[in-house]
This record gives C-alpha cells, sequence and structure tokens, in this order.
C-alpha cells in the first residue's frame, strides 16, 4: 500500500510519460485563433462572430467595473478607524442612474438573445439535400454508418457538401462534439437526435464525447476527416473493396477495432467490462445460470447477435446487439480473428 | 477594554457546558455554529477532493489515480461541495446566527425544527460518507439517468443523503420564512431590513418551492434503480431527459438558492466598510425576490443540446437574459456605495471586492453559455466548468469567507489576525483566478469537462490550473490555521468591531443566550452610520448621540 | 448595552412569559403570534408537499399525455368500488378531523378524544382498504417495470365485459372465435399461461386479441407497466403520507387526553387537522386520474 503510493508519487513528480500506447489520441491541428479551435465549418465563422461580440463586450464591462472598484477603492480610502473620517457623502440613491443600468444591457442582450436564436435554428434545421451518416454512441466508442451501410470508428466526409448526422445511443447518454464545427448534440437511448455542417476545410479534426458516460468517458474519441473533391467518395468505395479482400482473420481483426469490442473485450487476458478474447475460442465457460458452455463458432455468432442470452459468470449483461450491423461475411471473420487470440 | 458589555458574563458560548448541550440545544447561534463547523469539514473533504483531481490532471495520461478513481472523487466533489457546503454554508450557518440578532428576535420561529434541520444534514452527510466508503458514486453530482441506474457503485445511499439534505434546506427556509413574516418587533418594517435577510427571504421562497421538486426526482431515481419502474429508464420505456427536466428545475434554482445569500452577505458589507448607506437599497433587496422568480423558468437552458425542441430552448434562453439585469443592478449598486465613501480595506471588504470581482468575471461568461448558439460549442467544455466555478466557488464561497469573517468578533468573541486575514484573501483570490482562467481557454478551445485522459495540447493550461489549484489550497489552509489559533490567542472583540449599524452589532459579542439584553427599538434603517463613533479604547465603534443622554 | 435606550422591561423578557401561559414558547410574545407563526410554518409546509406531489402528477401528466392508451388501458385493473369506497373513508375522516378543531378551540376534551379516535379509525380503514387493493394487485402480477405479468388481459376482466357486454353479446361467433384463437395461437397463449407460473425474468410481451367487434382494445398496448409504475409511486407515497398523519394523531390523541388544548392553543390540533386535509385533497385528485378514466 505504502510502496504503491510511493511509487505513484514518484511517478507524480516525474511527469512521466505513461501515456497508454493503446489509446487512440486525435491531433488537434494549430488554430488561427487564441480563444477557439480551426473554423472549419460555414457555421463556425458566423457563431465565432458572435463569440467574439460578446467577448469584447465582455471584457469591456469587466475592465470598467474593476477599473471603478479600484477607483473609488483608492479615491476613498479612509485613512485609518482612529480618524473617525465621515463618508463625503450619504447619497443613496438615483433613479436616472438605476434605470440607464438596467436598461443599457438589457439591448445588448436582446441583440446577442436574438443573433444567437437565429444561428441556433440554422445549426439544427439540416438542409433537404445533406448526405445522411448514422452515428452511434456505445461504451466508449462512436461508430458511423455511411449511405452504402459501411461502418467505420471514423467519420470521414466531403468538403463543401451539407452533411446530417443521426445520432443515437445503445446505452446510456453521449454526446457528439465536433469542435472545429462548432456542432454538438447528445446521443440519447431510445431516440434520434440530429446535427448537421458543411465543412469547409480539408483535414483531420478531433471528436469527442461530452456527455460523462462512465469509466472511459475521456476515451471515447474519434475523429473526423474532411476529403477534397471526390475524395470522400473514393475513400468509401475503397474501403468497402479493401475489407472484402482481407483474410478472414484480418477481416476479424478490423471488425474487432471498428466495433469498439475493444472497450470490453481485452486481448492480453486482463479482465475487463467483458471477457477477454485471449485464447477465447474453445474455453470452457461458465455461464450466470450454472451451464458450462464450451465456445465454439455457435457460441461466438450467437453472442453477437443475442448477447443476453447467454452471459458468462461474473459479468454484467451490457453488450449490445449487433443484428443487422454485421454481415455473415464479417462474422465469419471475427470467428477467424478469435481463433488466432490464443 | 473597559467596554460596558465585559460586565456581562454570561453568553450563548458560556450559558451552558457540555457537548450534550450543544447537540441538544434549541439555540439558534449554537445551531448556527454547529452548522459552520460541519460546514467548514465538508469543504476540507470536497477540497482535498479537488487537489485529487487537480493532481491527476498535471499530464495528459493516468498521474495518479485510475479512471474509476478519478470519477469518483468528481463526482465526490460536486455533490460534497453542492449539498453539504454552498447550499447550506451562508443561509444554514451564517443565517442561523445572524438572522434573528439581526431581525431582533429571540429566536427563529421554529428552534426545534431547526435543530432537526441540522440533525438532517448529518444524516445527509452519513450517507453520501456511507457511499463513499462503501464503492463511491461515479454518475457526477447530476445523477444523469440512464447512467446513474446502470453503473455498478453504490449510488443509492449517495441519492438518500442528497434526499434528505434536501428536506434539510426546506425545513431551514420554511423556518427562515416564517421568523421574517412573523418575528419582527415593532418598529422592523420591510424597508427596514437589512439586506441579508432580504436576501435570506429570497433563498427562503426558492428553497420552498424548489427542493420538494428535487425531493421527488431522487425518490423516483432510488425506486428505479432498485426496482427499475421505467420513469426515467429507456429500457422500459421511459425518457431519460425527463429526469434531465426534473432535476435542473430544482437545480437552477439552487444555483440562485447558493449565490442570492451571496449577495446578501456583500451587501452587508459594502456599505459598512465604505462608512456609507447603501446604493439603491430597495433595488437590491427586490431583485432578489426577482431573482428568486426568474429563477424557476429557466432551468431549461442547461439542455440546449440535449434534443429539446428548439422553441423551448428559445423561451428558457430568452428568461435567462431577463435575470441577467436583476443580478447587474447589484453589482452596479455595490460599486456606487463606494462612491464618495470612507472605503477601509478589512479583511472582509477585500472578499467582498474579490466577490465583485470574481462575480463579474462568472456573470459575463455566463452571457456565452444562454446565447443559444455558442453554448452549443461551449456546453460540457472546461468554460463550463470555469464559468460556474467563478460563481459558486469565487461567488459562494468568497462571500462566505468574507461573512465569516465580517461575523467572526460576533460568533465567537475574538478577534482575528487582520494582517494574516488580508494575505489570505489575496492568495485566495489570486488561486481562484490562476485555477479558473486557463479553464476558459481550455474549454472555449474544445476540451471536454470530466475528462481523466486529455489531449497533450491541453497540458501547459491544465498544469497552470493545477498550480492555481494548490495555491488556492494553501490559501485555505493558512485562513483555517489563523481563524483556530484565533480562538484560543485572539483579542476579546467589541461589540461593533466594524461600526455597523444592524442590530446585531447592538449587543454584546459574543450575544446573550436570548440575544438582547434589552430589546432592541428600530426606528431607522440599517445603514445609518452617523451615530456610531471610533472609540480606541474599546476597539470598536461605540454610539455618540445614546451615550451622552445616558 | 447600557447605551440601549429602549424602555427596559428586561426581566420580562429574560423568563418570558411563563407563568401565564405555559405552553408559550420563550422567543414568542404572545399566545396569537405563536399561533400565527406556526400556521404559516405549517402552511408553507402544505406548498412543500404539493410540490412534493406535482412532480409525479408531472410525470403522470406528461406520461398520460404521450400514451393515453395505456391509461385507458390499464385503469380497468383497478377497482374503482374500493376506490369510491375509499375517498368517503378519507372526507369522513377530514370531517371529523375539522370538528376536533372545534372542540379543541371550545375545550370539548372528551369529543376531541372521540373525533381524533375516528379520524385515527378511518385513517386505518383507509390503509387497510389500500392494504387490500395492494395485495390483489401483487398477486395478479400488476406491477411495475420488469415484474410487470398480469395475469389476465383487460378484455377478460368482468368489469369490462359488464361495460361492453352488449358488444360482446353481439358479437358472439367473435367471442368464440376468441377462444379459439387463444387456443389455436397457442404458442403466444401458451407462453402467457406458463408466465403466470414461470420465473419472473421472463419477460412479459403482451397480449393479442383477435378483431372481432367494436371493442375498444384488441391488443394490449406497450409498456403498460408505466401505469403501474405511476399508481404504485403515487398511492404508496400517499399512502406513506397517511400513515405519518395516523402517526400524529395518535400523539396528539394522548396529548388531549390531559386536557391540554384549549380556546388559547389548539395550534396542534389545527395545524394536524391542515395536513390530514391537504393528504384527502391529493387523494380526491388520484382517485379521478387513476381510476375514473374515459
Amino acid at each position: 500500500m505504502t510502496h504503491s503510493l510511493v511509487n505513484s508519487l514518484v511517478t507524480f513528480l516525474a511527469a512521466a510519460e505513461t501515456n497508454d500506447p493503446e489509446r487512440f489520441t486525435p491531433k488537434v491541428p494549430e488554430s488561427d485563433h487564441f480563444w477557439v479551435p480551426n473554423e472549419a465549418s460555414t457555421m463556425a465563422g458566423t457563431v465565432d462572430s458572435l463569440f467574439n461580440y460578446i467577448m469584447w463586450v465582455s471584457v469591456i464591462s469587466v475592465i470598467l467595473i474593476f477599473a471603478a472598484m479600484a477607483y473609488f477603492c483608492i479615491k476613498y480610502r479612509a485613512k485609518d478607524r482612529e480618524s473617525n473620517q465621515a463618508a463625503l457623502s450619504q447619497v443613496d440613491h438615483s433613479n436616472a442612474l438605476e434605470i440607464t443600468w438596467s436598461v443599457a444591457p438589457f439591448f445588448f442582450l436582446i441583440s446577442i438573445f436574438v443573433w444567437g436564436f437565429k444561428d441556433f435554428v440554422t445549426l439544427y434545421t439540416a438542409p433537404k439535400n445533406s448526405i445522411e451518416i448514422y452515428a452511434t454512441g456505445q461504451k466508449w466508442k462512436w461508430t458511423f454508418k455511411y449511405p452504402n451501410g459501411f461502418v467505420d470508428s471514423e467519420l470521414h466526409v466531403p468538403k463543401d457538401k451539407n452533411v446530417r448526422i443521426l445520432i443515437k445511443s445503445v446505452d446510456v447518454i453521449h454526446s457528439l462534439y465536433l469542435p472545429e464545427f462548432r456542432a454538438k448534440m447528445d446521443a440519447v437511448p431510445g431516440r434520434y437526435t440530429d446535427l448537421w455542417f458543411n465543412a469547409t476545410k480539408a483535414g483531420v479534426f478531433p471528436i469527442y464525447c461530452t456527455e460523462y458516460c462512465g469509466k472511459q468517458h475521456s476515451d471515447m474519441l474519434s475523429q473526423v476527416t474532411v476529403h477534397e473533391g471526390n475524395g470522400y467518395e473514393e475513400w468509401l468505395v475503397a474501403k468497402e473493396k479493401e475489407i472484402e479482400l482481407l483474410p478472414p482473420a484480418e477481416l476479424g481483426q478490423r471488425m474487432y477495432k471498428q466495433f469498439g469490442c475493444a472497450a470490453c473485450h481485452t486481448l492480453d487476458g486482463s479482465k475487463n467490462t467483458g471477457p477477454t478474447f485471449k485464447g477465447v475460442f474453445g474455453r470452457v465457460e461458465t455461464l450466470s445460470t450454472g451451464q458450462q458452455v464450451k465456445v465454439d463458432e455457435n457460441y461466438i455468432r450467437n453472442s453477437i447477435m443475442e448477447p443476453q442470452k447467454d452471459i458468462v459468470q461474473g459479468f454484467p449483461p451490457q453488450m449490445p446487439s449487433f443484428k443487422g450491423q454485421l454481415s455473415d461475411k464479417k462474422i465469419d471473420g471475427i470467428i477467424a480473428f478469435l481463433k488466432t487470440v490464443q | 477594554m473597559a467596554a460596558p458589555s465585559a460586565t456581562v458574563d454570561d453568553n450563548f458560548l458560556t450559558h451552558e457546558k457540555g457537548i450534550l448541550s450543544w447537540l441538544c440545544t434549541l439555540d439558534h447561534k449554537r445551531i448556527g455554529l454547529m452548522y459552520l463547523i460541519c460546514v467548514l469539514s465538508a469543504f476540507l473533504l470536497g477540497g482535498s477532493a479537488a487537489m485529487l483531481i487537480r493532481a491527476e490532471l498535471w499530464t495528459p495520461g493516468p498521474t495518479l489515480i485510475d479512471h474509476q478513481t478519478y470519477n469518483q472523487a468528481f463526482t465526490l466533489h460536486g455533490a460534497v461541495m453542492v449539498f453539504l457546503v454552498i447550499i447550506p454554508g451562508i443561509p444554514a450557518a451564517l443565517g442561523n446566527v445572524v438572522l434573528p440578532l439581526m431581525l431582533g428576535a429571540k429566536d427563529v420561529a421554529f428552534p426545534r425544527l431547526n435543530l432537526a434541520s441540522w440533525y438532517l444534514w448529518v444524516i445527509g452527510a452519513l450517507c453520501l460518507i456511507t457511499s463513499l466508503i462503501t464503492n463511491c458514486a461515479d454518475t457526477g453530482w447530476t445523477f444523469y439517468t440512464p447512467y446513474s441506474t446502470t453503473t455498478t457503485t453504490s449510488v443509492i445511499p449517495a441519492l438518500f443523503g442528497a434526499f434528505i439534505l434536501g428536506f434539510s434546506s426546506i425545513f431551514t427556509g420554511l423556518n427562515f420564512l416564517t421568523t421574517l413574516h412573523k418575528l419582527r418587533p415593532a418598529g422592523m418594517t420591510w424597508f427596514r431590513m437589512p439586506l441579508f435577510l432580504w436576501a435570506i427571504y429570497a433563498t427562503g421562497i426558492m428553497q420552498i418551492l424548489a427542493t420538494p421538486v428535487l425531493g421527488i426526482t431522487l425518490l423516483m431515481l432510488i425506486v428505479e434503480r432498485a426496482v427499475g419502474i421505467g420513469i426515467f429508464d429507456p429500457a422500459l420505456g421511459g425518457d431519460p431527459v425527463l429526469f434531465q427536466h426534473f432535476f435542473w428545475f430544482y437545480s437552477h434554482p439552487a444555483v440562485y438558492i447558493m449565490i442570492v445569500p451571496a449577495f446578501g452577505v456583500v451587501s452587508e458589507i459594502f456599505p459598512v466598510f465604505s462608512r456609507k448607506r447603501i446604493f439603491g437599497y430597495k433595488f437590491i433587496a427586490l431583485s432578489s425576490v426577482a431573482i428568486a422568480v426568474l429563477g424557476f423558468l429557466v432551468w431549461g437552458h442547461h439542455m440546449f443540446t440535449s434534443g429539446q425542441s428548439i422553441v423551448a430552448g428559445t423561451v428558457f434562453s430568452g428568461i435567462t437574459f431577463l435575470i441577467a439585469i436583476p443580478t447587474a443592478i447589484k453589482a452596479f449598486n455595490w460599486i456606487a456605495t463606494m462612491y464618495k465613501g470612507a472605503v477601509h480595506l478589512d479583511t472582509p471588504m477585500l472578499y467582498a471586492l474579490a466577490f465583485l470581482w470574481v462575480f463579474s468575471i462568472g456573470g459575463v461568461t455566463g452571457m456565452f453559455l444562454s446565447v443559444m448558439s455558442t453554448d452549443v460549442h461551449l456546453h460540457d467544455t472546461y468554460f463550463v466548468v470555469a464559468h460556474f466555478h467563478y460563481v459558486m466557488m469565487g461567488g459562494a464561497i468568497t462571500a462566505l469567507m468574507g461573512g465569516i469573517h465580517y461575523w467572526w468578533p460576533k460568533m465567537t468573541g475574538r478577534m482575528y489576525p487582520e494582517k494574516l486575514g488580508r494575505i489570505g484573501a489575496v492568495i485566495v483570490l489570486f488561486g481562484l483566478n490562476l485555477t479558473f482562467l486557463p479553464q476558459f481557454v481550455m474549454g472555449s478551445r474544445g476540451m471536454p469537462r470530466r475528462y481523466y485522459n486529455y489531449l497533450e495540447e491541453f497540458q501547459p493550461m491544465h498544469q497552470l490550473s493545477s498550480l492555481g489549484a494548490f495555491t488556492m489550497g494553501l490559501g485555505f489552509l493558512l485562513v483555517a490555521y489563523y481563524l483556530l489559533r484565533s480562538l484560543k490567542t485572539g483579542p476579546k472583540a467589541p461589540d461593533n468591531p466594524w461600526g455597523g449599524n444592524t442590530l446585531e452589532w447592538q449587543t454584546t459579542s459574543p450575544p446573550a443566550y436570548y440575544n438582547f439584553h434589552t430589546p432592541p427599538v428600530i426606528t431607522e434603517g440599517p445603514y445609518e452610520y452617523a451615530d456610531w463613533t471610533y472609540d480606541a479604547k474599546v476597539g470598536g465603534y461605540v454610539r455618540i448621540s445614546k451615550q451622552a443622554k445616558s | 448595552m447600557s447605551h440601549a435606550t429602549a424602555p427596559s422591561h428586561d426581566a420580562d423578557h429574560a423568563e418570558g412569559h411563563g407563568e401565564h401561559y405555559p405552553f408559550l414558547a420563550h422567543h414568542f410574545d404572545t399566545p396569537e403570534q405563536q399561533f400565527e407563526t406556526g400556521k404559516m410554518g405549517v402552511w408553507l409546509f402544505l406548498a412543500t408537499e404539493i410540490l412534493f406531489f406535482g412532480g409525479l402528477f408531472c410525470a403522470y401528466s406528461i406520461y398520460r399525455a404521450l400514451h393515453p392508451e395505456i391509461f385507458e388501458y390499464a385503469h380497468y385493473y383497478l377497482d374503482t368500488k374500493l376506490g369510491a369506497i375509499n375517498t368517503c373513508v378519507l372526507i369522513i375522516s377530514s370531517v371529523t378531523a375539522a370538528w376536533a378543531v372545534r372542540n379543541a378551540q371550545l375545550k370539548q376534551t372528551n369529543m376531541l378524544v372521540i373525533n381524533i379516535v375516528l379520524t385515527i379509525l378511518c385513517g386505518f380503514g383507509f390503509m387497510g382498504i389500500k392494504f387490500i387493493e395492494y395485495s390483489h394487485k401483487i398477486h395478479d402480477g400488476l406491477l411495475p417495470g420488469h415484474a410487470y405479468h398480469p395475469a389476465e388481459p383487460v378484455w377478460e376482466l368482468p368489469i369490462y365485459k359488464a361495460k361492453y357486454g352488449e358488444e360482446g353479446a353481439a358479437a358472439e361467433g367473435g367471442e368464440h372465435a376468441a377462444t379459439g384463437e387463444h387456443a389455436a395461437t397457442g404458442e403466444h397463449g401458451a407462453a402467457e399461461k406458463g408466465g403466470e407460473k414461470a420465473p419472473a425474468e421472463a419477460k412479459h410481451t403482451g397480449y393479442v386479441k383477435p378483431l372481432m367487434g367494436p371493442h375498444e382494445f384488441n391488443r394490449e398496448p406497450r409498456d403498460v407497466q408505466r401505469f403501474f409504475s405511476i399508481y404504485f409511486c403515487m398511492t404508496g407515497l400517499h399512502g406513506l403520507h397517511v400513515l405519518v398523519g395516523i402517526g400524529i394523531w395518535v400523539w396528539l390523541l394522548l396529548r388531549a387526553r390531559t386536557g391540554e388544548f384549549g380556546p388559547k392553543y389548539f395550534g396542534p390540533i389545527d395545524f394536524a387537522a391542515l395536513y390530514w386535509h391537504i393528504v384527502d385533497l391529493i387523494w380526491i385528485y388520484l382517485f379521478p386520474l387513476l381510476y375514473l378514466i374515459h
């Protein structure tokens, strides 16, 4: 106990890079602005103008308040208590002043309210001809499903096209956050929510989850790639082809990463939310009903399609079903992959 | 120290002796002090959790603790600070001690209920500690479903604790409201009441009308978690967003429950230390009530990105801006109070100025969040964290510190060391700004809140923030040190060290068991200083005209 | 405080008015002030009670607005007769409670005791009937959440048949078909029949009835258990309040026997009666909202 405490203290003081190499960390591209990240969508600039407007008014009013405070403190500072210095005046009200400082902010507030409202309506009213991509939040992974049915853990979009993201969650509330696009929307279980954007800058930008969702909330990261020209379509076609051509075990490994299996099932034998995949094929597991089961092709397939049916003892029934998300070929790939993890 | 009061030895601290005489006391001053001790102990606990969080965030990856412990630490920090420290801090601790004194009453309306509220606080705190030691809840203090109904940590004790603490708060509010209505002595008209009492009045309204909704919400959540009734759980057809509506229907007024009493404390300190009548008394008094009423209509501004309709969002955003106006009115009036005054920069005044400073920053950054389009970008980032810490920590806690120093001589009968007091105030203010200013930048650059790991780009600002937090921690330790020490070694306090004209300064320090040896007669407003003059022999203020007559 | 100029009547104040009124607390000047203070406190407390229940009423309205069919369907499971009797019992108890206040004011100690006892008995009567209702619900599997395993669909209930009996008779063939269907669809019927005895984990999947005339329901709506969640939350919390009320009355009964209450001091009885009325009033809203849905 003491030893581990000392150890962690040493680690802390040395500020050692104990970063988990497995953890996916997107890069934040250098921004042209001090306060905000890059402006990479049509709405970003609009939102930022309002941000800057409020900021300058805030800075000026805060400086005025500080200045008045400091000036009065210095100018009217009493010498000491003994001299019993009285206030120079006992003025205690001025209706003109009260009305001025109630009404003046009022106009400013109305202006930012109306401006913010107009932008908000635009932010959440997707144009009709948008490309629709489905985003699914689950502990602790985003998956994106493209119009052609291809599923990936990263978001790829074309530049200068309207993209609408339909968001859902399979477990708890998450929130899809694309800072460079100034876009954010909660993923709520049991309903669809949506956001849209039109990317104006090619590049790779981070994606976060911003609604606290448990242990690895801070690892629920992804990234969005904005393609120029036909890059998006080409990428999509290439991806699908590439996957079809992979040897089964490799395809399975892809699926393992892409569908977020890694969030719960480790490959190194350590225990996580779900049983480890190390040596899983052929292992005899005890189910929560007490029954003994040998893990074979059928068991794996069933566990993917109906994960709540046979739960291994000692693990929570947390896994969502992947029915309809995985083709037979991909499931075969996963089975082949699991055979290789020994 | 030939104060006239020195002849009267019996005071509420010495009237009865022994621990039981405290635990069974019905005296509002003793109950207030017991609250103060408990609240400050809880502050130590919540503050330790904060230090742990800031230490962990020193590096982007794991630093000191693991994921789960980090999540539990920020949940504990939030729940303790909100439910155990800030909500009862000013009203229940300081309010209990000074409210009947300021009003000229002998006690609060229901002394037994008052003691019961304190015991409820203790039970609630024990529930939270039970959760802490069994398997601390990791839901965040907001207990959002369905996370809170599915996580494996012990959420129910935490929920039950918050539920009980809610009742403690309701009963305190009820007690104060009734006291202010029914125990005002002759002469104490509504507009002769000190502004602290107006603030407590507005707070009482919110405590009574908002907290029961939290109670029923937490109760439903407990039942949901225990047996699964499907009201909030989407797996059973429930609506998780409904929980957010219910929760914020309480928790937004709760923000004002936390900050309005702070307005009250600051409204007392500014005139007394400027030796000048408060500017715009009626505007300050009524703006508290306006905030209390409007505070009920804005809860949806926490949910602009939750999928609620644009119409709802618009209404909530619009009303939120209306609240900005009474709040701004207060700030302007406090500044105007100093104009042509005779300003004394003692520790309480330093805290009041610090309050004005940080609260202005907290207030203007609130505008970014109440504007719907900018909130989309800033929601659930460190910008929000910085904003509400500027308001809660910078506002409510700074005012609590100011109030503790202001009434310390009255409560304990001892003076604290002035010089250390000023140093402490400056360190705390410096640490506070160093902690939270970088968080604004991080947040608007897109750093989400409640993150155990973060991207390396944010490390320098996280480290600045952590340094600030440690500075602030040291500042508070210094304050704790000299306050505790002054209990033993502090010089005896005069009856009226600051020259206040509210009634608590017109009895002995510490006050007698029944508060006033002679019932006070109220013939003027609370901020008239012409009759008070500093007497170096007493070390405090004495009344000239009245003394001359006797 | 030698400099205070107040007319000095320290002495009475320091000791309070103890000599005159044994019940007067030290911080009040007159019995009237004490009574007024207590009354205001109770009214504020009642306001918090209304808001406390308000959360549940709000949840009720939202779910009823979103899923009216669940409420229309499930309310047939509730026993309107027992609900109506309970309403009467509570109204009678409110009368005796109000009467008790008058007795206290007039210092009619015997009548006061009788009226308090009657109120307590009504309270127990209410809880007894509630107990019967609850045990039926539990027996029939009409429970919230996963525990919802109804013994039979509403169209098998006598009350439903009585209401739609005419139509049922008109569609006699349909009735026949229905029974046939139940047997024939086997799969579903058996699952349900088995469901009654099966372990609670087996999820209730819903009843289906073949179309056979202008009946209100031909299938069980989804998530009917939500009605019972709300029903048990609301009536359970209300029942808890009745129990607390009974406790208060018992305590006051012990005090009333000593003749403590009179024209100058009847506050506690008055306040308890106010509380009792609000509990009664909440039931008067609950009864139509849950039992009498059309």
